[in-house]
Order: structure tokens, then sequence, then C-alpha cells
């Protein structure tokens, strides 16, 4: 099933650094394509949502690429991932070249995609769940750092 | 006020007058802010270029990134009489400003393309349009050379396609513009004169609006948008006007309303009306990096080339930038007395810089947009020969967004590039996710929707950028909040030690060149403050 991207978004409390404009609308009158590609989609499916919207950056593989100092960091094999919150606090805040997510995927497409990188990529099999979500969103712990650079 | 400009005191000074009055007494600064409640000038902060001068002989700036902020700061200080050097970590200057043609490769994360494109041909894979009013950007294309020629932008003549409107069928802008004010007009003369709006208009602007729906939606004399030729003398014609004995044009049918409705032409039409999107735009003749190379012949020699900054430290006496030769792989480090940076914030936020905690947040707080742009060079024009379509843009809401008619060689033989493809947000992840292949395939299928006949029978070559795969910097532009302008902007615009940051991600004016300059132009002046109190 496919579902328009405006509908059942994340609304977190707590959260204020999750704003109105949003990086598919970058507002503010920015050069930008103007009002169109307004029907694009996002699956539901962890692995489509990776396949759609992660690999423009981590790459098909999700082993990432560029060098130190200016990296997409793997997410293949990656030990950060096995504390589940630490991805889901990723995607809701965003950090650095990373977005936030909150602005075209709903609750249950972060949950999935996320089980689906900590799963398949990973060995890490217990599901994130939206459960999951709201705990992150209602304490809204700080955004941590990362060597994303080596 | 010496010198007051008018004899007669009694008389209100002229508006020039005043100016004048104005500029004498608080500088140029109190003469913009002046012109801009009179409403002259409001279109940009520029006041001209900087007249910084009076270096300390020998001081030295060392410049990173050579971009246009990055060039620009070089071009300026150097003129201020500082020593500059810059490093710049791709083969190239320009940054973001960037053209592709024939004989080009295109280093994505994860492939390499060449491009194939006959010569002449060009994509602008990032800055591709120039408002009248971005007079920084205008300054230095007159100041350095640069030739500028009109840019298309609102044509009339192209196309609007929406999946759940007319059944798929791309509309003509034009059609849709007039259907739509042309119902909306009906509608509103409806309530007028039905008396809904009795109590919120004068009875002397009731007859004014009425008057001026008919004008303005083409009403018959009934006061309905019907099929006529006063209709058709703006939305065109079944049969045109011609000569002699069917010269009688005749128009067309109308859409309905809810057709109309159903393909959302007012987003269209408030696009246009935007201040950065409303014509006149311009573009430099042949390529964008006209503007990039422009700076280079005046800078080049001051940088050095695949020159990876990987770490900036700074003390009481100077600057040290380390480095990694992407060619060699030898490290190095540059000294000087002052540092501009304008590594984007994504690859700035992944180095060793030695600023305060507070800029370095501010630096992590700035995730990028991304945009994909992807080139298909067509065999002949013909959206020209065929269509009737001059430059300007079809838009669509498949994740392509829109295709983009090269503007320039008008009428010209042989191969032109269109734009096949300029999308944000999800279109652009789902495009920038597929191989450049695969991305060229989906622009040709879906930009096929405008032109079925031709769009793939013509096509010769493709090239395409993903800005998120740009190995130096992972992204589009800076992508701001309310939020994080409120809680960020200070403390990544404000100069701290020796180092100020400048670039298009330290303006309000985002994803624009004239940011870019803006950003570069405060930021050198502020150096230039501190180094010569120093
Ligand atoms: C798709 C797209 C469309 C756009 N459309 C328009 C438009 O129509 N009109 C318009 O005016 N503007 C447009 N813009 C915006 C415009 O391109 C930018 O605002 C401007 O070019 C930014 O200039 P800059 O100098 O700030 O940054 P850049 O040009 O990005 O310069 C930064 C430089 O730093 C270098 N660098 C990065 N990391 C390192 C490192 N570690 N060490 C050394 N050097 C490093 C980079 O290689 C680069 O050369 C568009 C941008 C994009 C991406
Ligand atoms: C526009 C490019 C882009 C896209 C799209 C993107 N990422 Fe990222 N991601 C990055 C970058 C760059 C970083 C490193 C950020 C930094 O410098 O801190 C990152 C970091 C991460 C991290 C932290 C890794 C670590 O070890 O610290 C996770 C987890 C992550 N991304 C998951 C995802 C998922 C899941 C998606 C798809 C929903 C996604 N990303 C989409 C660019 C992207």
């Amino acid at each position: 099933m496919v579902r328009k991207h405006k509908v059942g978004l994340v609304a977190l409390s707590g959260i204020s650094l999750l704003a109105a404009a949003t990086l598919a609308d970058p507002g503010f009158a920015q050069d930008r394509p103007g009002p169109s590609g307004s029907n694009a989609e996002v699956a539901d499916s962890g692995k489509q949502i990776f396949e759609e919207i992660c690999q423009a950056c981590h790459m098909p593989d999700a082993k990432g690429g560029g060098e130190a100092g200016a990296r997409v960091p793997a997410l293949a094999g990656n030990r950060n991932l096995a504390n589940k919150d630490y991805p889901i606090i990723i995607l809701l805040k965003g950090r650095g070249g990373m977005p936030w997510f909150t602005d075209i995927l709903t609750k249950p497409q972060i949950a999935a995609v996320i089980t689906y990188v900590r799963g398949h990529f990973n060995d890490y099999k217990d599901p994130v769940t939206v459960a999951d979500i709201d705990r992150i969103g209602s304490t809204n712990p700080p955004v941590p750092d990362c060597n994303c650079g080596h | 006020m010496t010198d007051f400009p008018s004899p007669d005191f009694l008389a209100p000074p002229t508006r020039r007058q005043l100016l004048t009055m104005i500029g004498k007494v608080g500088g140029t600064a109190a003469l913009y802010q002046a012109m801009t409640v009179l409403g002259h000038a409001a279109e940009s902060q520029f006041n001209g270029p900087p007249k910084l001068s009076g270096a300390r002989p020998g001081a030295s700036v060392l410049v990173l990134g050579s971009g246009l902020a990055g060039m620009l700061a070089a071009y300026e200080l150097t003129k201020a009489g500082y020593k500059v050097q810059i490093l710049e970590f791709q083969g190239r200057t320009g940054g973001r400003n960037y053209s592709v043609r024939g004989g080009d490769t295109i280093a994505e994360l994860g492939s390499t393309q060449t491009v194939g494109f006959a010569p002449g041909n060009y994509l602008n894979p990032g800055p591709w349009r120039i408002p009248y009013h971005h007079r920084t950007v205008l300054h230095y294309c007159k100041e350095l050379g640069v030739e500028l020629e009109h840019f298309a932008q609102l044509n009339h003549n192209a196309f609007v396609h929406h999946k759940d409107a007319y059944g798929g069928k791309p509309q003509r802008y034009r059609d849709l513009y007039v259907d739509y004010k042309g119902h909306v007009a009906e509608l509103l003369a409806k309530s007028l004169n039905a008396g809904a709006l009795d109590t919120a208009v004068t009875a002397d602007d009731k007859a004014k609006l009425l008057e001026a729906m008919k004008d303005w939606g083409v009403l018959d004399k009934s006061m309905a948008y019907t099929k006529g030729v006063k209709v058709g003398e703006q939305r065109g014609w079944d049969r045109p006007p011609g000569g002699g004995v069917n010269g009688a044009p005749i128009p067309g049918d109308v859409g309905s309303l809810s057709d109309t409705l159903s393909t959302k032409v007012w987003q269209q039409i408030g696009f246009y009306t935007e201040h950065v999107m409303q014509t006149t735009m311009f573009q430099p003749k042949g390529g964008m990096d006209h503007i990039g190379k422009a700076f280079a012949a005046k800078v080049g020699s001051l940088v050095r080339l695949n020159t990876h900054v990987t770490k900036i430290a700074q003390d009481d006496k100077g600057v040290t930038a380390s480095w990694t030769d992407t060619k060699t792989g030898a490290t190095g480090e540059t000294r000087a007395d002052w540092l501009v940076c304008t590594i984007p914030a994504t690859v700035l936020g992944q180095l060793d810089i030695q600023v305060s905690d507070k800029k370095k947040a501010a630096i992590r707080a700035l995730p990028y947009g991304n945009s994909v742009k992807i080139g298909l060079e067509m065999k002949r024009r013909f959206w020209e020969t065929d269509y009737a379509i001059y430059g300007g843009h079809s838009f669509t809401d498949q994740d392509i967004s829109l295709i983009s008619y090269p503007t320039g060689n008008w009428f010209g033989d042989g191969p032109a590039v269109i734009l096949g493809a300029y999308p944000f947000g999800i279109g652009a992840y789902k495009l920038a996710g597929m191989t450049p292949e695969k991305r060229i395939a989906a622009a040709l299928d879906q930009g096929s929707v405008f032109h079925p006949a031709e769009y793939k029978a013509e096509f010769r070559s493709g090239a395409t950028v993903a800005w998120s795969r740009m190995p130096w910097i992972l992204g589009c532009c800076a992508t701001w909040t309310e939020e994080s302008r409120e809680a960020h902007y200070q403390d990544l615009v404000s100069m701290e030690g020796r180092i100020v940051l400048a670039g298009e991600h330290c303006s309000y004016y985002g994803c624009w060149q004239e940011g870019a300059l803006l950003s570069s132009l405060d930021a050198i002046s502020r150096l230039h403050q501190r180094a010569s109190a120093a």
C-alpha cells in the first residue's frame, strides 16, 4: 500500500526543532522547482523506504561513501545501531548532513525503515515500533555524537 | 546640513534632494534605509562593492573553499591589500556554480559519468537563473565581464500535468490560468450580485468589483465564464484567425470549474508571483559556470586545488588549516593571520574545527535539502518546432517535478538539452537513489507525458547530478527553520577569534548565489574591521 506523504506525519511534543519548514519544501523562496512533484509518495515497507529515500545517500548496499571528513556513514555493520534509540533520535532530529525525516515519513514508516536497516544490514532483530518512536518523542533525548568522519 | 540643497526652505524638498541630504548626514546605510522607506531599492541589501583598504602590511587571509563566496572574499581582500590563499577540495573552482559539457566527467559517490553532449551544449546542475533584483550577482557579472542573456521563466504555452486532472492529459498553462480566473471571477460576481458580500464591501466598491470581474475574468453579458471570442483572445483558438474566406477565428471550449481546480493551477500562479521567481530572469550565456570562471580569472592563481581540509585550528597568533592532497595523499598545513571558511555545513560538521561549542552546534544543526537535475540532450528542438514552446517550464506531479526548455540558440539546428528533472524532497530522494542510467531512463519515461511521440525517439544522451552524492557537499542547500534560525543563526555567522564563516548557508538568501555573495561581503567587512583594530 502506498500512502500520500502528507498524511499522518510525526508530530512530537517536546521537540520544537521539528519545525514548519521542511526539507521537501524548503520554503523561504529558495531556488526550487516550484509547486510540483506533489504526488511523490513513499511506500510503507522498510525495504522500499530504504530504497526510495535512504539509499540516495547511504547507497544501495548501505555501505555509505566518501572519505573521512566528508562521509556518508555506513549503516551496514554499524554498531551504533545496536541501541535502537540511536537511529530513532537521528531520524527524528537529523544531525549534520543527515536530514530529519519527520516531514516526509510517518511514525510507522520510520519504525519500519529502522527495523529493516537494523535487521537486514545488521543482526539486530528486535523490531522498532511506533511506541518506541513515541517514547523518544516524549523524552526528547539529546542528539548523540558520532565519529562519522572515520 | 550646510549645503542644504533647496534654496527655498519653505518648499518641501524633492525626493532626490531629500535623499542627498540623508546621504550626507547619515552615510550610505542611512541612505539605503531611507530609500527603502520611500519605496526604492528595497530589492537587495547590496550597497555596492565594499571599499576595504589599508590592510596591515603582510597581513594574510586563508580562504577555505573556492565557490562564489570564497572567490569573492579572495578578490575583495586582495584588492584591500591582504595576502590571500585559497584551499579547494575539488579539482575545479566554482563550487555549486557549475556547468557540465561534452567530455566532462561527473563523479558522484558510487558512479562516474562521462558527458556525451554535442559541442556548445551544457547542463547547469546547480544554479541556473538569476532574478533581476539579485544586485550583487548582477554587479559582479558586469564588473567581471560575464555576458548575461534572458532566461525564459514564465511561458504561457508550456504545460501543467496532474495525474488526477484531465485524465492525466497535460494542459497548457495559459488555458488553465484563463479558466481559473474566469471561474473565480464568475463566482465572485455571483456572490456580489446575490448580496452575499453587502456587509463586506461598500456599494461603490461593489460596482467597481463587478466591472473588474467582468474584465478580469472575461465574463459574458450574463456575467458567466463561457466559450466565446473574447475568451479566445486570451485562451487561444480551435481555429486561429487567418486571412480571406476562412479568416474568422473559432474559439475553443473552456474548462469546467472542477477540472480547473483539480490541476491546482493556483500553485503555479503563486510560484510565478514570488519575488525571486518573477521576470525579468537572467542566465550567463553558455553556462552558469562563466561566473565562477570570471572570478577564477582574477583569483585562480591563489587556489590550491585537490586540497581537502581536515582540521582548522587557531591561537592568538594565527590560524592553521591541515589538509590532505587528494591526488598525492600528501598532508600539509597552511598558516595565515585570519580565516574565511566557506565549506558547506554538511562537511564542515565532520571536521575538527577550533571554535566554541555554540558554533559547532550551529554547524551541526543544518541539514541540507536534496535535489537532482537530469539533462536530456535531444536530436532536435521538437518543443519549438512542433509545440511552439520557447523556454520556460512544464510542471508535473511526478517525481521529476518539471521539465524545462532551454533558453538560448532558439530556432537552432542540431541537438539541444532539455532539463528533464528538477525535484526536491521525495522525488529527488527516489531519483538520487538510482544509478545515473536508471535516473535518465525514469526521466525519459515520466517526461514523455508532455511530448509522447518525440521524447524517447529524439533522445541522444543524458547527464545527471544527484546533489546528495556530490562528495564535497553531500546535499543541495542549507535548510533552515524558524526555530533553527532563532537558536543558531547568530552563532553560525559570528566571528570567533580569527575565524569567520561565509557562504550560502550563512545568509537569509538560502540557495541563491546572491546569498553566498552577500554573506561573503559581510564576513570580510567584519574580518577587515577586526584585523585593522588588532
Ligand atoms: C540544485 C541547485 C539549484 C540552485 N539554483 C540556483 C539558482 O537558480 N540561482 C542562484 O543564484 N543560486 C542557485 N543555487 C544556489 C547556489 O548554487 C549557491 O547559493 C551558491 O553557489 C553557494 O556558493 P558558496 O560559495 O556558498 O558554496 P559552494 O559553491 O558550495 O562552495 C563551497 C566550496 O567548498 C569546497 N569544499 C568543501 N569541503 C571542503 C574541504 N574539506 N576543504 C576544502 N574545500 C572544501 C567545495 O568543493 C566548494 O568548492 C542552486 C543550488 C543548487 C544545488
Ligand atoms: C541526504 C543524504 C542522506 C539521506 C537521504 C539519509 N541519510 Fe542518514 N546520514 C547522512 C549523513 C551525511 C550522515 C552523517 C551525519 C553526520 O555528519 O553526523 C548520516 C547519518 C545517519 C545515521 C547515523 C550513523 C552513525 O553511525 O552515527 C543513521 C542511523 C542514518 N543516517 C540513517 C538513515 C536512514 C534510515 C535513512 C533513510 C530514511 C537515511 N539515513 C537517509 C545522509 C543521509
